[in-house]
């Protein structure tokens, strides 16, 4: 029963998604370009500096990755809200489809399209990054798509609170961007005051970059089943507290 | 016969404020039946109780023998549904709304091709939601509310914002609905609209029906007066009126007379009169009441007030 209508509907709405005038560039492109210049230019200076080397190694890949998850995210938020504010999701929802339906499709569409742009940032990079890319690439795929498998639930829970659509992206953004920045990426956790540290320790992207960042060295997933489960322990904590809170009108 | 919807004693509140209050009716196989009163009376929430996307907090409600709450996606297989104001994805098509809505139930859809040619979309079929006209989207959504053969059709405010002509094209395809043996249940604040589709409609204002009967037999319950206003420079004629039986009151501005009373008969006795004792006439006209007259006087105002 929980499938019927899925594929029509995942189908359907990336469709509708290719069809939005800056959608595919602003989420598919824009990634791209991003890694591509910022490594370039970082790459100059690789011979001079040690950390820029160590960065433009695995930081930078893995920062575009987690930036691809997170447009993701946000696009989630506001088509959500989109949806509600129009009153789609409950016109979809007065059809036997249920609302695990309704959500799970936007949830695929979501990762095909981190799939989609990771495929390109990395094809992309073999030929135009300034360091070469040894990258295994399912895994890293899969990695990622965990990722924004977890955080995409964080974003049904920000859909919850956002009062108008156009609210969403900077709501969103306000809420999503600073976990960036305490998320171990930067710097070392270890290196962080102590309020900061509990923070990272809390941030679901801090488990996201755990995992990214290891695969992307070539780690073993036996080495990241801790952040794999955490990962996994954040989706079922949202999605628990989405099924309370969320609205469909 | 059972009747397809039952409603008994349904109460739902929004905090503090009481959206229906001990609200009961019932609906007949295959007629279509309308739920009146102004904005906020009580419509929509009384129709989505009914649709299952509201839980009552009191009374029962049975549609088709379900329970509409407990047994939602059982019922929604067998009704279609129209949602005031609602909208689809802006750049969904014609056609991929109509192929998805086809997908989702669990008994065979009827002809997709067909039913948009029904409804004048074929030219339309590849056209996104967002370039559709008002007309065509309420045409969009009737497809999608007819898309899985429905014994029970729910239309809420359904030509709202339409323009006259588009209206009278949408009344004529939800009597189509009905002439395919359907069951429709709709809302409306457009007293005309109430008057010239439904066969019985129910009165309701601030969340409690006031009243249910066709509206030919409303009218006659609560506004019997009728009026017949006609000009004549006959001197005779206001002393031959007041003669006819039954009529309450003549009044005369001018040469303009208008004859009011509460028989039926009053227009056929007036022409009598009129022939009987030769009287010319320059103008001739009837006043019959409505629902809209009928709402006003037993709720002391207007509907769109």
């Amino acid at each position: 029963m929980m499938l019927r209508g899925l594929w029509k509907l995942t189908w359907v709405e990336v469709k509708i998604f290719l069809r939005e005038p800056l959608g595919a560039i602003g989420t598919v492109v824009i990634p791209v370009l991003v890694f591509i210049g910022t490594g370039r230019a970082l790459g100059r200076k690789i011979p001079d500096s040690v950390s820029a080397g160590s960065f433009v190694r695995v930081g930078l890949p893995v920062l575009a990755s987690l930036l691809i998850a997170i447009s993701a995210v946000l696009s989630l938020v506001t088509i959500i809200s989109i949806y509600r504010e129009g009153g789609i999701l409950k016109r979809l929802r007065a059809t036997p489809l249920r609302p695990q339906t309704i959500l799970t499709a936007h949830v695929i569409v979501k990762l095909i399209l981190t799939a989609a742009t990771l495929l390109l940032m990395l094809l992309a990079g073999k030929r135009y990054y300034p360091v070469g890319i040894h990258v295994r690439f399912l895994s890293f795929t899969f990695a990622l798509l965990i990722s924004t498998w977890s955080i995409l639930s964080i974003g049904f829970l920000i859909a919850s609170i956002v009062p108008t659509a156009r609210f969403a992206q900077p709501i969103g953004a306000i809420i999503m961007y600073p976990m960036i920045a305490v998320c171990g990426l930067f710097s070392p956790i270890a290196s962080l005051p102590p309020f900061l540290h509990a923070l990272a320790r809390v941030n679901p992207l801090t488990y996201a970059v755990q995992l990214l960042q290891g695969i992307w060295v070539g780690d073993p997933w036996s080495a990241h089943l801790a952040d794999v489960a955490a990962l996994v322990l954040i989706f079922a904590v949202c999605t628990a507290l989405s099924a309370k809170v969320f609205r469909w009108e | 016969m059972n009747p397809v919807i039952q409603v008994s004693g349904v109460r739902k509140t929004y905090g503090s404020t009481i959206a229906v209050d001990e609200v009961s009716f019932e609906v007949h196989d295959g007629e279509i039946f309308g739920l009146i009163g102004p904005n906020g009376a009580g419509k929509t929430t009384t129709m989505e109780c009914i649709e299952g996307l509201r839980k009552p907090d009191r009374g029962s409600i049975s549609v088709l023998g379900f329970d509409p709450f407990r047994q939602v996606y059982k019922l929604q297989d067998r009704i279609g549904v129209q949602l005031q104001q609602a909208q689809l994805q802006k750049r969904i098509k014609v056609w991929e709304a109509v192929d998805l809505w086809a997908s989702l139930y669990q008994k065979k859809a009827v002809d997709a091709e067909n039913l948009l040619e029904q409804l004048g979309l074929t030219d339309k079929r590849n056209a996104w939601f967002m370039n559709l006209s008002g007309g065509q989207k309420q045409r969009l959504f009737i497809a999608l509310a007819l898309i899985n053969d429905p014994e029970v059709v729910f239309l809420d405010e359904l030509t709202t914002g339409l323009d006259p002509q588009a209206r009278r094209a949408i009344w004529d395809l939800v009597r189509g609905i009905r002439e395919r043996g359907k069951t429709v249940f709709l809302t409306t604040h457009l007293m005309e609209e109430a008057e010239r589709l439904c066969d019985r409609v129910a009165i309701i204002e601030h969340g409690r029906i006031i009243d249910i009967d066709s509206p030919r037999n409303l009218v006659d319950r609560h506004c019997p007066e009728r009026a017949v206003i006609l000009s004549t420079a006959d001197p005779l004629a206001e002393t031959r009126f007041r003669s006819i039986k039954g009529v309450e009151s003549v009044t005369a501005v001018g040469t303009e007379f208008t004859i009011s009373g509460r028989n039926d008969d009053l227009v056929t006795d007036v022409i009598q009169c009129l022939s009987e004792n030769s009287i010319r006439v320059t103008d001739f006209r009837t006043i019959l009441p409505n629902l809209e007259d009928v709402f006003l006087k037993l709720t002391g105002h207007s509907i769109r007030e």
